[in-house]
């Protein structure tokens, strides 16, 4: 497996969230990292060489790696448990519903590389039922930070929230989409940029290619609205509902299966609330062989893909 | 008040007295009060016609002497930081569990006639929000030692004393997340830490042995680096002989050697009683048997 592609002026989000824990745990006694022989593939080597003691890797025992943080959790701690995405939300789905969620223990859930990050090393390693998964467990809040600034403020907010956490950290380069400075909340969806035609609601790595659709919108004459929704739950419901009231129409776009994701959770509030045209963009079927940027493209997960998304809106 | 709970009230005040005492005389006084946790696990699931009364009736020695011996706890307090940590796994047995925390005055007596009526705190399987003295909601098997396994790596992380205790089903052992989390006990040396499995020999089907074997069950714990023990698990003193000490170098296990529906004639050593309820009169045989 080759390093992620990371060109110039893209991050690895893993990088901000190793450095933000540390500095955290640096102040906070609490703290502690959940491993299953992840240390590498999380970033959490440098955790480990300050806070021996704090890193507890057990091994690759996904089932025991989450009932122990729950324990750890009962005992005062706040565990951040840090696994592949794909291993952490599928082997462990009942520990995360039964053992975090319905005990109502405060634990941060880091689904690492998710999305199709493992690209080449095919469907068995992509995250992208993680959503859907996550989002049907009650009280769990489920978080897709953008960016490096969003992925610090999103572990800042998880170690003081109430009850479990997902956060999805990407591996996939992404660029800055925020200032450092940004506040970050859970349960929001932010605009970065507004517009009176068509809604762009992305999520993750889509955020990016949402703003670059939306320049080529612009440049045809349209004027595209992109909300970044870091938070998939609890939803931003005023966000959205001002978008299907203010604009002819939502395109979502996320590194997942189009079941009972963003896109998913978007058409269930605005069917109910206020009916809006929309198009629901994300993984169709198990992917083929391919780099994540290649799979990406091919299941149309770019700014040509949103940007026809949005034409095909309008045109009705 | 019923009058059954009326006798669970009576005795809670001797409950709290042996719960303190470490007398010669506690084999016998925890006796007394599994006869009480007996009449109460079968007058409870007569009462709610549900609940799986073989495997209430066979932990309930353990039970009663980690409550009322064991365990380091108060009633009062049953959040208090430096309690002994319980996790009832096998959460199928509720009903035993909340029998003995309403004597040993976690819960009002009074709550054990709703037990699986709507609305009741008192589900099925257990839960912490809503069941002072239950420290995790259990029910889907094989999620209570990598529990444990947290709360005894967070007692050693925090430096503080106290003690980690997981109630199992042996036919829960059939769960790989039990095998991880043996492994990972082991592997640290959590002598804190003590597993004991409710050695009934039966699951919900038909015996362990029959379905998928857990034998040699002691040396496959001490092949993990466990510390293994085995016990008559309806012998209060035995019992008390092997949980009591103070922790090791190493997690202890202990095979509690139990019969499934101990007490009641037509029920015990039996499969089908796993969760079958009693009939009117079966269910007055079976009062008398324990009463006895």
């Amino acid at each position: 497996m080759s390093a992620p592609v990371i060109a110039e002026g893209m991050f690895d989000c893993r990088k901000a969230f190793a450095e933000e824990l540390i500095a955290l745990a640096r102040q906070d006694q609490r703290i502690v990292a959940v491993a299953n022989d992840s240390v590498g593939s999380s970033n959490l080597g440098a955790f480990q060489k300050e806070f021996p003691d704090r890193l507890i890797n057990v091994g690759i025992a996904e089932q025991n790696m989450v009932g122990v943080a729950a324990g750890l959790a009962n005992g005062g701690f706040v565990p951040f448990v840090c696994c592949a995405s794909p291993f952490l939300t599928g082997r462990a789905l009942e520990q995360i519903k039964a053992d975090c969620a319905y005990n109502g223990y405060h634990v941060v859930l880091c689904g690492m590389s998710p999305g199709m990050a493992y690209g080449e090393l095919g469907p068995t390693h992509h995250s992208i039922e993680d959503l859907a998964w996550m989002r049907a467990i009650n009280d769990l809040t489920v978080m897709v930070p953008a960016d490096p600034a969003q992925t610090r403020g999103a572990i800042r907010w998880a170690l003081h929230a109430k009850g479990p956490v997902f956060l999805r950290i990407g591996r996939f380069g992404v660029p800055a989409v925020t200032p450092e400075d940004a506040s970050f909340e859970a349960g929001r969806i932010y605009e970065l940029r507004p517009g009176r035609d068509v809604t762009l609601i992305a999520t993750g790595t889509m955020v990016s290619r949402a703003l670059e659709a939306a320049g080529q919108l612009a440049a045809e004459g349209i004027d595209a609205r992109v909300l970044n929704a870091s938070t998939i739950k609890p939803l931003d419901t005023a966000m959205v509902l001002k978008a299907a009231q203010e604009t002819r129409g939502i395109v979502t776009a996320e590194e997942a299966v189009v079941e009972g994701g963003l896109g998913a959770a978007v058409a269930e509030f605005t069917a109910q609330h206020h009916p809006v045209r929309m198009r629901i963009l994300g993984v169709t079927g198990f992917a083929p062989t391919g780099d994540t940027a290649f799979l990406l493209d091919h299941f149309g997960l770019n700014a040509a893909g949103l940007a026809k998304a949005a034409r095909q809106i309008l045109s009705h | 008040m019923t009058q059954a709970a009326a006798t669970i009230r009576q005795l809670a005040g001797r409950a709290q007295e042996i719960a303190r005492s470490s007398g010669e005389d506690a084999p016998a006084l925890l006796a007394g009060i599994a006869r009480e946790v007996r009449l109460n696990v079968l007058t409870t699931i007569g009462e709610a016609g549900m609940g799986h009364v073989g495997g209430d009736l066979s932990v309930t020695d353990i039970l009663t002497t980690l409550f009322f011996d064991v365990l380091k706890l108060d009633p009062a307090r049953p959040d208090w930081a430096d309690r002994d940590r319980f996790i009832l796994s096998k959460g199928h047995c509720a009903v035993a569990l909340y029998s003995v925390l309403a004597l040993r005055g976690f819960i009002e007596p009074e709550l054990l006639p709703t037990f699986g009526k709507p609305l009741s705190v008192l589900n099925g399987h257990p839960n912490r929000r809503k069941v002072p003295g239950v420290e995790a909601n259990t029910g889907p098997l094989g999620h209570g030692l990598p529990i444990a396994v947290g709360c005894a790596i967070a007692a050693r992380l925090s430096g503080r004393d106290w003690r980690t205790f997981v109630v199992l089903g042996d036919g829960e052992l059939q769960e790989g997340s039990n095998w991880e989390a043996a492994m990972a006990a082991g592997h640290r040396g959590l002598g804190s830490l003590t597993a004991i499995v409710d050695r009934n020999r039966f699951q919900q089907g038909a015996g362990t042995e029959a379905t998928n074997r857990l034998e040699p069950l002691a040396d496959k714990w001490r092949a993990f680096g466990w510390d293994v023990h085995e016990v008559d698990g309806h012998d209060h003193a035995a019992l008390l002989e092997v949980l009591r000490p103070a922790p090791g170098e190493r997690p202890r296990f202990v095979i509690a050697h139990t019969f499934k529906g101990k007490g009641v004639s037509f029920m015990q050593d039996l499969v089908d009683w796993h969760h079958k309820v009693p009939s009117a009169d079966q269910l007055q045989q079976a009062l008398a048997e324990v009463g006895r």
